[in-house]
């Protein structure tokens, strides 16, 4: 008797504890689904989608399904997430979308589209027969999820799962196809690239940034002997982001420590 | 929770996604809200797999993230591709099959 009121009670909680997570994370995803197409900046999109995936993920472990939590926390918001950053760090980070309209009346069609899309959902998943959470479920997902989703995967869909390495295959095969560039001038050999280092008059490397001035940071151009800036320190890609070159008063630094040297200089023979 | 849920959250964020790829001109946010879409897709069948208390939902989900994983290598390739030819990630900007 004990025991049944103590498993009772224990189930209890946890369903309340379960509700409290659904509702806080599927406030959470479901705001964080419209921020996604709201947020003019690709960035900000695909950190939002990060949040809607690991919600889910959280929902899939809620659900008796720990083994597809994990993938996707691991595949999704880590592979695919981080292909989408790493593109779009490619594609430029500041890629800001316009919100111009371009088709008349696109917003309004695609809000009423939605609406009716929406409705007919929600009145087709109100009148299908979804009942509660099978008893079994539990029973098949304790301990035996893994065991459970290997034999299914293995014996009844093992055809499927056989089709889909040769997907994987096509899939890894036409991304490299796709970015494969031919070389439209022959690669330069060492002896030619030393002729032309020749030609240009100009033997040593390029200055790196931030030699002699006084900031070491990367957009800080070099401080050549004749006390010149050097805008050809700075790498282009910086540059293209419109940093200021000039840099700081470079002279005025270097009077400024020759003066505070001058101080120390003074000091020492005053003691 | 009961499964309905769980269903109920997927239409919505499903509908968002849709939505997200109506208005939306960037193609990479494009490709995120088809992304929210098999999300929503995934979340729902889980949800009728712990429904009818066996895991043909979760294996079914399991091979929806194996295509999404493969389309999105494809798709962000194709992307890279039109971006370097273009510059621009925009779908408004390729238009050489228009008129």
């Amino acid at each position: 008797m004990t025991d049944h009121l103590l498993a009772t009670a224990g189930t209890n909680a946890d369903s309340i504890a379960q509700e409290f997570i659904f509702w806080v994370l599927a406030a959470l995803s479901g705001c964080a689904a419209v921020g996604m197409i709201l947020v003019r900046r690709a960035v900000h999109c695909a950190m939002l989608l990060g949040v809607v995936m690991l919600s889910l993920a959280a929902f899939y472990a809620m659900q008796g399904a720990p083994f597809l939590a994990f993938v996707q926390i691991i595949v999704y918001t880590g592979a695919v997430l981080m292909l989408f950053l790493f593109v779009l760090m490619l594609v430029g980070i500041n890629s800001a979308d316009s919100i111009v309209e371009n088709i008349k009346g696109q917003w309004f069609w695609t809000v009423v589209g939605a609406v009716g899309f929406l409705l007919l959902l929600l009145f087709g998943i109100g009148h299908a027969a979804i009942g509660p959470a099978a008893a079994q479920t539990d029973a098949l997902n304790g301990s035996g999820n893994l065991p459970g989703l290997a034999q299914l995967i293995f014996t009844t869909y093992v055809f499927p799962f056989e089709v889909t390495s040769a997907l994987l295959i096509t899939s890894a095969l036409g991304a490299m196809v796709l970015a494969h560039r031919e070389r439209i001038s022959p690669k330069p050999s060492q002896r030619e690239l030393a002729a032309k280092r020749l030609e240009r008059g100009h033997m040593a490397p390029e200055p790196s940034p931030g030699v002699y001035a006084l900031h070491d940071s990367a957009d800080r151009p070099a401080l050549l002997p004749d006390g010149t800036t050097s805008p050809e320190s700075v790498s282009t890609a910086l540059a293209q982001r419109s940093v200021d070159l000039e840099g700081p008063p470079v002279v005025g630094g270097l009077q400024a420590i020759e003066a505070a040297q001058a101080g120390v200089l003074n000091k020492e023979v005053e003691q | 929770m009961s499964p309905i849920h769980y269903v109920t959250l997927s239409v919505f964020l499903f509908v968002i996604g849709a939505v997200g790829v109506l208005i939306r001109r960037n193609a990479i946010i494009m490709f995120m809200c088809i992304e929210l879409m098999l999300n929503a897709c995934n979340l729902a069948f889980v949800a009728f797999a712990s429904m009818h208390g066996n895991l043909n939902g979760q294996v079914i989900a399991f091979f929806v993230m194996v295509v999404a994983a493969a389309e999105v290598v494809v798709g962000l390739a194709i992307l890279m591709a039109i971006f370097r030819a273009r510059r621009s990630a925009s779908v408004d900007d390729a238009n050489l099959l228009k008129y």
